[in-house]
């Protein structure tokens, strides 16, 4: 018979005490226990992006790991980030620069993007394409997402 | 037409809810008491099946049901054609081999389901694959294209005499006669493989039952809502109205995602009736490469024939097209690489033949480009080998056969996808291509920058093509436009969205007509019990049939506005004015009554209305093109290449666009570098690799490459170029524009790389060009 774990997580805040199987990935404890189904399974096999979170800061495919291996670590989501009546900057300058059409690849870009931001505030051109060379967007063509990247970087450090 | 909103780069009015996390798409839905399907699927590409033993899986705790195509009895039976025969082309013939749900007897390709497994959670359903044990015998495979219409290859369908799934020729003019004036003839043999839609979100479904209310509501991420609807009744002997199916958010369709009568549309609904509870499936990756259709791989034997001067005589095309193991959606693709050919140049004498030939491989239907692209293609290449053989210039041969908008509308006599007789309505096709060689500053490249470079000892090539994109077919689309009491204003079409801005192109229409503010407009799409009436999302065609819908129901709802405003007001219509949200006596702001008011008495609950009214203001529309629209343009590309690890690099590429008026160029640019970005993908890293026993061996993201950020080109210059002449067929002048990023590519990069090694007389005949097939053409030439 199947064997459960104990686990406790942070996901974006807020504390998780939940029993899970060995191998139940970290994307669908996420989507499917937590309930919190931004975070999008693309390929399940870790190269499309879609389901990428930050790991205790870091960006991270969450269809390569097992939910076991958060225990005790710190998982944010794009949930974690603005809500429609208040976007974070960086959701902002999407929708200003019509950086998504499907959206579903999307908050995979925005997780990979919010560290490498905060790293980086002002990255050149090169350098947001190199960030972004792991999440795969088939809809747009990646210019306006490049487009939309030096916009925030620009709001965001005006603000600083 | 230009309007507050209309033509406008508004923003979209969806992207906040997808932004936020908290747009729901298929695997976000969830009902109460939902089981989990997965599909045990074949690894054999061509065989019999002798046993299916699921006895073991039935044991395992957790396994619900598990289905073999047996357990369907009489419900098991070959799919609809969903799109029908090519009968307006006279002598035809079509084979008609449709999909059925799930393999009986013997499996035609690798990824075709054996057993449904019905679990508590997708894990163990997916475990219980284990427990079940299949006995097959192994039949050799059918896959190439050539060798599998020959009489002596093995059958894909054992009842039919060849693997013959259609054969229809069309001619205009006399080739072979032309052929005999012609100076010079040239003739390749050329191959377009193999690509995947490969939207990022996999395809879902999920039926549930209603036993009380005897209603079955399906929620599905398709392109056409209202074919699951019709087939699912059919299928279960229901009224269409108790069958409601709802797409939710849809994380990209680019074709695929139209192909209905699968195994998920036909079983699960039959399944969830049986066992009385909801059945959700959703597709992984690998099961998408395998099973979900695809598109492209043809082989073409082109010949062109030619005065000396470089002027076209005739053209012929004979090729084989793949529709993998059964032909359920027609010819839409191969019809449309019949219509592309000849639709930029003046091609007075042209033969093609479709070859269209059953293989053991995953079914073919649009892609994004859908066989546009390799009508392109083969043109271009075709003009390229000529200008070469003939010692002209790639810009020479165009600019002599390219059609000028004067030649425009012209009728191309070769009946496409709509089984209409093309037309070619209108552009300036010559002026595209001029435009596009100034941009991409051709002469300046040729005279100054590839000899700089050549000196420097590195290789630049330059590609100029042109390209059209027959948008916007037949036969219909329609939506409804009402204005609700608190003043906001709903649309709802039957057609789905895919990420293509439908929620604020369509409300832009709709408020310029009402004057109410954009965001007033809310547009729901795809959903059945809203509007039943359409074919579904293909072809570039929902700007167009959805955007005219809208204008034409929302100048019916205007017209109705003035009417009760008139009574309302007590003054003639002429002396009503609409301003934001209200109507009111000109000149007289003080008598302003707001639109929800108006739309509440517009909706009287006592006394009695006149006869013939029409309660509300509320109207529906419909609108059906005579024909096609078709967009045009030009690309210019220029590449650098290494010799040694023959990686491209595209240092610029421009694209020139004609698609008729733009309701919002934010959007138009986006579909256009998408667009873009799958063509480049298409010709340089994607392509779906079948071995000689029809095994798949690119069924990933790490064997099938998908373009990235750092393969597109360092710059991308978009021209829009809309001709006057193109306002004419329908009343906005729209035309589509999905699909013509994804058209020019191929031809353009490929005309490139051969300039780049042109000291070498490297020649390309096929569209996928990984560095290492680069470089064994290079190899080849310096074997010679």
């Amino acid at each position: 018979m199947k064997k459960l774990f104990p686990i406790t997580v942070t996901v974006n805040g807020k504390v998780y005490e939940r029993q899970v199987e060995a191998r139940l990935l970290l994307s669908d404890f996420l989507r499917h226990d937590l309930g919190l189904l931004g975070t999008h399974v693309g390929c399940e096999h870790g190269i499309c992006g879609a389901c990428t979170i930050l790991f205790d800061g870091e960006a991270v495919r969450s269809c390569l790991i097992f939910a076991v291996q958060a225990n005790g670590h710190e998982i944010r989501t794009v949930e974690s980030l603005g809500t429609p009546e208040n976007l974070h900057p960086l959701q902002q300058s999407f929708t200003d620069k019509h950086a998504l059409q499907c959206g579903f690849c999307t908050p995979g870009f925005l997780m990979t993007l919010v560290p490498f931001l905060e790293e980086n505030p002002t990255p050149t051109e090169d350098e947001i394409r190199e960030a972004i060379d792991g999440n795969i967007c088939r809809c747009t063509g990646y210019e306006k997402i490049v487009e939309a990247v030096h916009d925030a970087a620009e709001k965001m450090s005006q603000k600083k | 037409m230009t309007g507050k909103y209309f033509g406008n780069p508004i923003k979209r009015l969806e992207d906040k809810q997808l932004l936020t996390g908290n747009a729901k798409y298929i695997d976000d839905i969830e009902v109460p008491g939902q089981l989990h399907a997965a599909f045990l699927r074949s690894d054999f590409a061509h065989a019999r099946i002798l046993k299916i033993d699921v006895s073991e899986a039935l044991k395992r705790p957790g396994v619900v049901a598990v289905y073999t195509a047996e357990d369907f009895g009489d419900f098991w039976k070959p799919g609809p054609l969903q799109v029908p025969p090519p009968t307006a082309i006279p002598g035809s013939k079509f084979n008609a081999r449709t999909l059925v749900p799930i393999a009986k007897d013997k499996i035609r390709y690798s990824g075709e389901v054996l057993a449904v497994v019905i679990a508590e959670s997708r894990y163990i359903a997916e475990d219980a694959f284990d427990d079940i044990i299949v006995d097959v015998e192994s039949l050799p495979a059918v896959v190439d294209l050539e060798k599998a219409w020959e009489d002596s290859s093995v059958l894909v369908h054992d009842d039919l005499p060849s693997n013959m799934a259609a054969l229809v020729t069309q001619e205009v003019g006399n080739y072979e006669e032309a052929k005999k004036k012609a100076d010079v003839v040239v003739a390749r043999r050329m191959l377009i493989e193999h690509v995947a839609g490969a939207a990022m979100e996999n395809r879902g479904f999920l039926a549930s039952w209603d036993d009380q209310n005897q209603v079955m509501t399906i929620w599905a991420n398709t392109q056409s809502p209202l074919t699951v609807r019709g087939s699912v009744s059919r299928a279960l002997g229901l009224a269409e109205s108790q069958v409601h199916v709802i797409t939710p958010a849809i994380g990209g369709g680019f074709g695929p995602k139209v192909m209905t009568s699968l195994t998920d549309d036909v079983l699960l609904p039959w399944i969830s009736k049986q066992l009385k509870r909801p059945i959700k499936w959703v597709e992984d990756r690998r099961e998408n490469f395998l099973a979900t259709t695809s598109e492209r791989d043809q082989v073409h034997h082109c010949e062109i024939a030619l005065k000396k001067d470089g002027t076209i005589l005739g053209f012929k095309d004979v090729f084989y097209h793949n529709t993998g193991a059964y032909d359920s959606y027609g010819m839409t693709v191969p019809l449309n690489t019949q219509t592309h050919i000849i639709s930029n140049y003046r091609v007075p004498n042209f033969y093609t033949q479709i070859r269209m030939v059953f293989t053991n491989q995953m079914v073919v239907t649009p892609v994004r480009g859908a066989g546009r692209s390799e009508g392109v293609f083969a043109m271009e290449r075709m003009l390229d080998f000529a200008a070469k053989e003939m010692g002209l210039s790639p810009i020479e041969i165009r600019r002599k056969n390219l059609l000028r908008a004067d030649e425009l509308p012209l009728a191309t006599g070769i009946t496409g996808q709509d089984f209409v007789k093309n037309t070619l309505d209108s552009g300036d096709y010559l002026g595209n291509f001029e435009k596009c060689l100034q941009a991409i500053e051709y002469d300046k490249f040729i005279k100054e920058t590839q000899p700089k470079a050549q000196k420097e000892g590195k290789r630049l090539g330059i590609g100029v093509v042109a390209f059209t994109e027959g948008t916007a077919v037949g036969p219909y689309e329609g939506c409804k436009v009402t204005v609700s009491t608190s003043g906001k204003v709903t649309m709802t079409t039957g057609y789905s969205s895919q990420g293509q801005a439908h929620y604020t192109v369509f409300a832009q229409i709709i408020a310029d007509q009402l004057n109410v503010k954009v965001e007033d407009v809310k547009v729901i799409t795809g959903d059945t019990n809203h509007f039943a009436w359409g074919a579904g999302t293909f072809a570039s065609r929902g700007a167009t049939l959805v955007g005219t819908a809208a204008l034409l129901a929302s100048q019916k709802v205007r017209a109705k506005i003035f009417s009760t405003a008139s009574k309302a007001l007590g003054v003639p219509e002429d002396q009503v004015e609409l301003g934001e949200g209200s109507v009111s006596i000109k000149g007289k702001p003080d008598s302003a009554i707001p639109l929800g008011t108006l739309a509440a008495m517009a909706n009287p609950m006592r006394g009695v209305i006149e006869p013939g009214v029409e309660p509300g203001l509320e109207a529906t529309a419909y609108y059906g093109p005579p024909h096609g629209s078709t967009g045009c343009g030009a690309m210019g590309v220029i590449l650098s290449i290494d010799e040694e690890t023959c990686k491209p690099v595209l240092e610029k590429m421009v694209i020139v666009d004609d698609c008729g008026t733009m309701i919002n160029p934010l959007i138009v640019d986006g579909q256009l570098q998408g667009g873009i970005s799958m063509g480049i993908g298409n010709t340089l890293y994607e392509r779906l690799v079948y071995d000689e026993n029809g095994q798949l061996l690119t069924a990933s993201f790490m064997d099938y490459l998908m373009p990235l950020a750092t393969d597109m080109p360092k710059k991308l210059e978009i021209i829009h170029n809309h001709a006057e002449s193109s306002l004419k067929l329908n009343p906005l002048g729209i035309k589509g524009v999905g699909e013509a990023g994804a058209i020019p590519p191929g031809p353009a990069i490929v005309q490139a790389i051969e300039d780049a090694f042109a000291d070498k007389g490297v020649e390309i005949l096929e569209t996928n060009l990984s560095p290492s097939s680069i470089y064994g053409y290079l190899k080849k030439v310096e074997h010679k």
